[in-house]
């Protein structure tokens, strides 16, 4: 029996929503349930560096996290809440240098050591051009605000992490842990050249070394999972040895957070996912020697909708008993000398160098990923995993087998009950708080400040100071966002579609399905042709790739073209292209508004007949009311035969035909 | 056709002079109809348009080049600075068909930022469909539509070899676009393709002395390549669509070339060669080997579609007139 047990990790719950009060006093609650840390989620206008009174920002405002204007709303957000004790992760990327402005400001406001603070900006914008799609600027400006706040952090906040690179998302959309791992070291080895390039050498590049952090994802299959972590920890020491020339092995060390999987919880039999939740957080506990340092939980009911307080307290009390009930923090690593989970550990890192080498031999991964090669790649292996689930190959219990089930009492009212819902007031309160705001500001020193991030922009001076002062003067984060897209421009990322490889799922399902499409196309003299769209700011593009290659490969002809497209700019699409049937996807939660827009947006167009589809994660309420304002259908994750849904697609294009007839 | 068929072809191509997107949809999906039965709908369909349009008032460019280097940014690029300088603007974008499915995934370029109230830019795409590669059959007669509509029409295709001689016969001006530091130039030399182009676009000018050396090694090919043959070498133009760096003066050359064109008087002649070549293609992939043969051979069937070609009509009509025996 060891003498000492280890302290426990940080326990965190990713969490916001509605308005910087409402969000304030979740958080409070939280910490008094033993909570140990924050986890900030931010709505998508934020983290895009839009105005909650944007066009762009219509129906998302307070919808996927807190909504934070200025520095008012920050203030808010921490009332009663000393940083300087707190260890605060903030999930945000593009805008990561301005929202750790707005903390530093409020830090400083509360007479906090900027030296003292702990916690972590996300920051890595590559996994956002690959999964996530909240980023803004080209990559060689994004990689270089990255380097401002390491550089920043390192000599002024030195107990930050200043960027968290997020192998998390990679999993999401559907890397192998080999994939996983090769492209998080990769990125980081792109932050790491990136400072190099300015002049950073010796032990000023070990300090920075050593406030990388990364964030990782975890899956049910939790012995892989461990040997992962510890695939991780192998190749970080050995990057930083041979590649930065490090020797210190306290700066060598692998430190992660970790969200578990959110790809594999299912919208069947829900309460089903607690456990699946359980089993993950094990594979990223259970060894010594591959330990998260902090970690945070989805909620049993994610694939419904946004969870409520109870439902995170679920999950936090998941951590608790495991950290406080069991004995695994009692003992040194389980797994040293175990030649199994070493056999693995070296396949994995094997097959991930080979792969951080060819990524390198193509330039690193900011132009692997430009090129579309590490999206392609994912998209491919996402394809096979959707495929195999499909066949049956990959057991997901309550989904593909072991279907049949008693009522559940958890979900009382088709399950209508048993989410958070934001308030619809919200947008227009979070609205009216910040007209109010720039009314009560002095303009002048707004102008001066933005005057100074512009320049600092321009002229390559880190953006930090600027945008610290532009906090404190009463910017906004769309003013922010603006300044920052005049002078580096916007980014389009490629969608990875188009060269993807695909593995076919159920061939004789998708034989008989291009039959249908076959007898289709001889019914319209032309290939029936579909507009997938993703509308709004939700950049979560993984699913509504899979459609779309799936569709090419049953003979649709589809027109995709990324995310972030307004209802607008998709009903022009829709007439442009001649387009069939229109097919929306969108997980932020957003559908009534932007759905309902598309749909009207077509209608003045005269494109009333074109059926159009929706999928998400969509309440079966809002998917009847969806329904009646003109959606032929509503498909959610349960519906996971992709095949099935483009036969679906089949017969609803014919039906318009006919009807048009 | 009955009297009010044609009537309401006539006004859809009354629809599509006007640059009404809806129209301007709806005759391209006309002419994309595969069926023996849309042939003469897409035949009365130009007919009108022809009828109604300069054919030789349009602009075309045909855009093309290897997957990969920046082409789709760089055409972006083009569109809106050609739509700045006051004209109006189509662009037809050709992707390949999958062998295996036929399917295709479309618009995967994902760059464009239009407005999309702008009544003045139009943007399709096709997929480029049968089993011989390059432009879609239907791909003439998008362009022959969008030509009646707009000033300028683009024409952008993938890949390299089918879609380089296609493009050639449906546009004007061909811009190739090599990405230096990838070898291109010596592919192109190999496959003869070097001939083919008016313009050259060396993108990611960015990259610095790989930039500057591809320029110089294509420079040097096009000189040994047009030795002698009295033409003027093809123009050379570094640019980089991330930075839109070297985008107006590529935009400058594309005009050049053109006015070179109309001011000495050899656009209508080589239209004429470029359209009856294209009439041709669809001629064997409608009839087949044989089918040439039994119209009297290759010569012959050139000979009848060049003359009607030369007379105005468009070329899916020259070739629904001329029938093997």
């Amino acid at each position: 029996m060891p003498a000492k047990k280890d302290s426990p990790w940080i326990m965190r719950t990713y969490s916001g929503h509605s308005s910087p009060k409402a969000s304030n006093e979740l958080y409070k609650q939280n910490l008094s349930k033993g909570q140990t840390g924050l986890s900030v989620a931010f709505d998508l206008p934020t983290q895009t560096g839009y105005d909650s009174d944007h066009p762009l920002a219509r129906g998302e405002v307070g919808r996927t996290g807190v909504p934070i204007g200025h520095l008012g709303d920050m203030r808010a957000l921490f009332d009663g809440i000393a940083l300087e004790r707190m260890n605060t992760s903030m999930t945000i990327n593009a805008t990561a240098a301005w929202l750790l402005s707005l903390y530093i400001a409020v830090a400083e406001e509360q007479g906090a050591d900027p030296k003292k603070l702990r916690g972590t900006t996300q920051n890595d914008i590559i996994k956002e051009y690959l999964s996530r799609g909240t980023y803004i600027f080209p990559p060689a400006p994004s990689m270089r605000l990255i380097a401002d706040t390491v550089l920043y952090t390192v000599e002024h906040v030195p107990e930050w992490n200043p960027t968290n690179i997020c192998s998390y998302h990679l999993q999401e959309a559907g890397a192998t842990a080999e994939q996983e791992v090769a492209y998080a070291l990769s990125t980081a080895i792109a932050v790491l050249d990136t400072v190099r390039a300015r002049g950073i050498e010796g032990k000023a590049l070990a300090d920075v070394f050593s406030r990388l952090s990364f964030f990782i994802n975890s899956s049910i299959r939790f012995i892989e999972e461990i040997c992962k972590q510890r695939a991780f920890a192998r190749l970080w020491e050995r990057i930083g040895r041979d590649r930065y020339g490090i020797d210190d092995d306290k700066v060598l060390r692998f430190r992660y957070g970790v969200q578990v999987n959110s790809l594999g919880l299912t919208e069947a039999q829900p309460e089903n996912n607690i456990v699946r939740i359980v089993l993950e957080m094990l594979g990223v506990t259970l060894s010594k020697g591959a330990r998260a340092r902090a970690i945070q939980l989805p909620a049993w009911n994610e694939a419904l909708g946004l969870p409520r307080p109870w439902d995170q307290q679920l999950s936090l009390r998941s951590q608790q008993i495991l950290a406080y009930e069991t004995d695994i923090l009692e003992y040194d690593d389980i797994f040293d000398g175990s030649p199994v989970i070493e056999k693995r550990v070296k396949e994995i890192a094997e097959q991930a160098w080979a792969e951080i080498e060819n990524v390198g031999s193509r330039g690193g991964i900011v132009e692997a990923v430009g090129s579309g090669y590490v999206k392609e790649r994912l998209v491919g292996s996402h394809a096979a995993r959707i495929a195999s689930i499909e066949r049956g190959d990959q057991i997901v219990v309550g989904l593909n087998k072991f279907r049949e089930t008693a009522p559940s009492p958890l979900q009382t009212d088709g399950g209508a009950d048993s989410i958070l819902r934001v308030d619809p007031a919200a947008e227009k309160e979070q609205v009216e708080r910040l007209v109010a705001w720039r009314k009560s500001r002095n303009e002048g020193d707004v102008a001066r400040a933005l005057n100074g991030l512009r320049e600092a922009a321009k002229g390559g001076q880190n953006i930090m100071p600027a945008s610290i002062v532009a906090a404190k003067a009463g910017v906004t984060t769309g003013e922010w966002g603006g300044v920052l897209r005049e002078v580096f421009g916007e980014y389009r990322a490629p969608t990875g579609v188009a060269g993807a490889r695909t593995s076919p799922g159920d061939e004789a399902a998708l034989g008989a399905l291009r039959k249908r499409v076959g007898e289709l196309e001889a019914e319209l003299g032309r290939r029936p042709k579909l507009l997938v769209g993703k509308p709004g700011l939700d950049g979560h593009s993984n699913g509504a790739e899979q459609i779309a290659l799936r569709a090419r490969d049953a003979g649709f002809e589809v027109v995709y073209e990324g995310i972030r497209v307004t209802p607008q700019q998709l009903a022009r699409a829709a007439l442009d292209e001649g387009v069939h049937l229109v097919g929306l996807s969108i997980l932020s939660g957003a559908h009534i508004e932007l759905v309902r827009e598309v749909l009207e947006q077509m209608k003045r167009r005269g494109l009333g007949n074109v059926p159009v589809v929706a999928g998400g994660i969509i309440p079966e309420s809002d998917a009847e009311e969806l329904k009646r304002a003109g959606v032929r259908a509503v498909y959610t994750p349960k519906d996971f035969q992709i095949s099935r849904i483009l036969g679906d697609l089949v017969t609803y294009v014919r039906e318009a035909h006919e009807h048009a007839a | 056709m009955t009297p009010a068929e044609l009537e309401s072809l006539a006004s859809l191509a009354e629809g599509v002079i006007r640059r009404e997107p809806g129209a301007v949809a709806r005759a391209i999906s006309l002419v994309e109809d595969r069926r023996r039965s849309a042939e003469a709908t897409t035949v009365a369909l130009l007919h009108a348009i022809a009828k109604a349009s300069d054919p030789l008032r349009a602009a075309r460019v045909g855009v093309t080049g290897p997957p990969g280097v920046g082409k789709s940014s760089l055409v972006s690029a083009l569109v809106l600075a050609t739509r700045k300088s006051g004209r109006t603007v189509g662009v037809l974008a050709v992707d390949p068909s999958s062998p295996r499915s036929g399917g295709a995934l479309l618009g995967d370029r994902a760059r464009m930022d239009i407005d999309p109230d702008d009544l003045g830019l139009y943007v399709r795409s096709m997929a480029s469909g049968g089993d011989l590669g390059g432009l879609a059959r239907a791909a003439g007669a998008a362009i022959d539509i969008l030509g009646a509509a707009y000033d300028v029409v683009y024409v952008e295709t993938t890949g390299v070899g089918q879609s380089e001689t296609d493009v050639e016969h449906v546009a004007d001006t061909v811009l190739l676009v090599i990405q230096p530091g990838s070898g291109d130039v010596l592919q192109f030399l190999k496959a003869g393709i070097i001939e083919i182009p008016d313009v050259f676009a060396v993108n990611k000018a960015d990259l610095g002395a790989i930039a500057e050396r591809a320029h110089a090694e294509l420079a040097a090919a096009l000189s040994a390549v047009h030795v002698g043959d009295g033409s003027p070498s093809p123009a050379i133009v570094a640019t980089s669509a991330t930075t839109s760096a070297g985008v107006q003066s590529l935009l400058a050359t594309l005009d050049a070339h053109r006015a070179h064109l109309v001011e000495s008087g050899s656009l209508a002649g080589r239209r004429a060669r470029a359209t009856t070549a294209w009439a041709y293609r669809l001629f064997v992939q409608k009839w087949g080997e044989y089918g040439v043969e039994e119209a009297g051979g290759r010569d012959a069937v050139s000979a009848a579609l060049s003359r009607r070609i030369g007379s105005g009509v468009p070329a899916v009509e020259a070739v629904a007139e001329i029938r093997p025996r």
